[in-house]
């Protein structure tokens, strides 16, 4: 067992899955001989060549679609995206072919690919490679959408997603790629994909987050830990299916919840599990639904990319905050 | 420009040359042209294409008349267009993979997919596209130009598994402008691929002429730009279709990477039943191109060959006609689905956070709302 970052995770994930199953082909832009502009598929093509880990025209429509039709026949590709915010050329391919094709063939065909994307705020990056838009992917039926929040997750879950016989959508957390540190045992465990991993039990709130999040929530925990508030954190890590009897079976428990993504507030994902909630688990609340998030705003450039982003400040308010009503 | 600058230019070096041809056997009166492909010898081969033109023409026809009674949901007929459909899909080999558009009808069926599927698909239900074609094959694609790019990745995999097999791209002249034919193409340049794209040149892309649709020359030529060879053959013959079709597909097979054919040809028909061309084209230009059509062409030929007769078409039609409405009545009687199939396919297996919206819909449908 190797203590590694996540994005080395994502490599040992990548490496395993091409090695146990020669369907698998990684896919996109300098993937090959520069190993991806993160490294995630570093010595990938040396070691599988170049007919499996192709770099690709410059073309993002294009990688989105090649898997489609690779997948169609049996092949395994896992297409790389390199920042969320280019992935929108793809928003076609997701929704009118990757996700239905099993149901519009009844079966006939079906779409096992992967389509993985940095995403997130936090890295000082130029325009256009700061957003969360997973709520958008989220919507759209018969996708998975993942995100892991540690090296063991990304592993795990990356593993499970490239075996999957549906359409995933493998969000990587940037800001955490090489600040998360785990010791992974590179051993085949793939991680279940409609499971959320309760990282820290508690009694008095729910703190529910996923990816880069997950740290300055789990953060918030410990210094709530001090005031005396015993916190619960729940990285969701899928989001869709996502695990609605995690949520429900915690807030049952501790009858206070605070929601915190660094998506923006309206229609973020935060919203869906807020409406869970209320469906399903009002009657054991003790305090409001709170949502910690991103403003409505566009993800403002580095100089106050701090500002907009969930603090621990903030999520710590607002989780104290629940705790004195009821 | 200034008398010194065009100087200068005359004195810039060529550095590429291009060239597209263009592939026509058969004259609209049905003359033969230049000497036929050896294929054309063999009568039975050409009876073969023209009783699947026939078919293809009696069936949208009938298509046509059950959504107007109906019977049917919005259908997109391929009138005039059936040398196409039929040239293209009887060139290929069962192992090969059709990537067709929404209009492609007469290809699926040569490919096995059944009337009644075809309907049934249609008429609004999901399981048409199960298909009783080549299992590998791809279904309908309804969004223009968006199944280009899954003919590279066919193709990619018939490549990575060394398998001599090739895709074929079906789509339209208003497809060459988007950006996903192009970027299909260009992939498949790079990486030598057997993939044959196909742009069935109609002329219109609902109410926008080919002329607004690009200033190019010709479509074929759009390939050249991604590294391969594009040829326009006259999509009214299907002599020429499948002659152009048959050389690509058998380079391609061979290794020699992909080829884009342009077929020239003219819808006849509406866009779909949902539209009327009569609000934008003249009904002069339709009465011309009707003399174009690609099943009188090959008949007057075989006629002349004597090759065809009066009884051979009055049988056919007969038999085109029973076929038809035998499978009318067969998708007629396919009886409805339980609404909870809707979610039969949308997972390999259903998650459980849908298994209850599944038994929510059940339990809706029995008049038991849940609260």
């Amino acid at each position: 067992m190797a203590e590694v970052t996540l994005v080395e995770a994502i490599t040992l994930a990548l490496a395993r899955a091409m090695d146990e199953d020669p369907n698998v082909v990684v896919l996109g832009e300098d993937v090959g001989v520069n190993g991806g502009v993160f490294r995630a598929t570093a010595g990938l093509q040396q070691r599988f060549g170049a007919d499996r880990v192709i770099d690709t025209p410059l073309a993002e429509l294009l990688i989105s679609g090649l898997c489609v039709g690779m997948a169609t026949q049996g092949l395994k590709p896992v297409g790389e995206i390199q920042f969320m915010g280019f992935m929108y050329p793809c928003i076609d391919q997701l929704v009118n072919h990757a996700s239905r094709i099993r149901t519009r063939t009844q079966g006939r065909l079906s779409c096992p690919m992967v389509l993985r994307t940095p995403y997130g705020a936090g890295i000082r990056a130029p325009e256009h490679h700061s957003e969360s838009t997973e709520a958008m992917l989220a919507h759209i039926p018969g996708l998975r959408v993942v995100t892991p929040s540690s090296p063991e997750r990304a592993y795990g879950l990356l593993l499970g997603a490239i075996r999957d016989p549906d359409p995933v959508v493998f969000l990587e957390p940037t800001r955490i790629y090489r600040a998360a540190k785990g010791n992974v045992e590179d051993d085949g465990e793939a991680l279940p994909l409609d499971v959320a991993f309760i990282l820290r039990e508690g009694r008095d709130v729910t703190l529910i987050s996923w990816g880069a999040m997950v740290k300055e929530t789990s953060a918030a925990a410990e210094e709530l830990a001090a005031d005396g508030i015993d916190a619960e954190v729940i990285d969701l890590a899928t989001l869709k299916p996502y695990d609605e009897d995690a949520v429900l079976s915690s807030v049952a428990k501790t009858g206070r919840c605070v929601i915190v993504h660094e998506a923006a507030r309206t229609g973020g994902f935060g919203a869906e599990i807020a409406a869970l909630i209320a469906e399903r688990g009002l009657l054991s609340l003790l305090a409001p639904v709170v949502r910690v998030t991103g403003y409505d705003t566009i993800v403002p450039l580095p100089r106050l990319e701090q500002e907009y982003m969930p603090s621990v400040g903030r999520i710590v308010a607002a989780a104290r905050n629940a705790c004195q009503s009821g | 420009m200034t008398e010194q600058s065009a100087t200068a230019d005359q004195e810039l070096p060529v550095i590429a040359r291009f060239e597209v041809r263009r592939r026509s056997y058969l004259a609209p009166d049905g003359k033969v042209l230049r000497q036929l492909p050896a294929f054309a010898a063999d009568a039975n081969v050409l009876r073969s294409l023209y009783r699947g033109m026939v078919l293809t023409r009696t069936f949208d026809l009938k298509a046509v008349s059950l959504q107007r009674t109906g019977r049917l949901g919005t259908y997109a007929v391929s009138l005039g267009q059936e040398a196409v459909s039929v040239g293209v899909a009887s060139a290929m080999r069962e192992e090969d993979v059709i990537v067709p558009s929404y209009r492609d009808n007469g290809a699926l069926l040569w490919r096995g997919m059944k009337m009644e599927e075809i309907l049934l698909f249609w008429g609004g239900d999901e399981r048409g596209n199960r298909s009783s074609g080549p299992a590998h094959d791809l279904p309908y694609c309804i969004p223009v130009g968006s199944q280009a790019p899954h003919a590279a990745g066919v193709a990619y995999a018939f490549f990575l598994r060394k398998q001599p097999r090739v895709a074929v791209c079906l789509f339209g002249d208003g497809a060459t402008s988007k950006g996903d034919v192009w970027e299909a193409m260009n992939f498949a340049g790079v990486w030598k691929l057997p993939v044959i794209f196909v742009a069935n040149n109609n002329q219109w892309a609902i109410s926008v002429p080919l002329k607004l649709q690009t200033a190019s020359e010709t479509l074929a030529q759009k390939a050249i730009a991604a590294g391969f060879a594009g040829e326009q053959v006259d999509g009214n013959d299907v002599i020429a279709v499948h002659a152009a079709m048959a050389d690509a597909i058998a380079d391609a097979r061979a290794g020699k990477g992909p080829r884009l054919i342009e077929a020239l040809t003219y819808r006849l028909s509406d866009h779909t039943t949902a539209d009327d061309a009569g609000r934008y084209r003249p009904a002069e230009e339709v009465q011309a191109r009707w003399k174009e059509e690609p099943i009188a062409r090959l008949r007057s030929y075989l006629v002349s060959q004597k090759v065809w007769g009066k009884s051979d078409e009055e049988e056919l039609v007969a038999d085109c006609q029973q076929r038809v409405e035998a499978a009318v009545e067969r998708y007629l009687a396919v009886g409805p689905r339980a609404p909870e199939t809707m979610f039969d396919y949308l997972y390999a297996e259903l998650p459980r956070v849908y298994a209850s919206q599944r038994e929510e819909l059940k339990r809706n449908r029995h008049g038991r709302s849940d609260g």
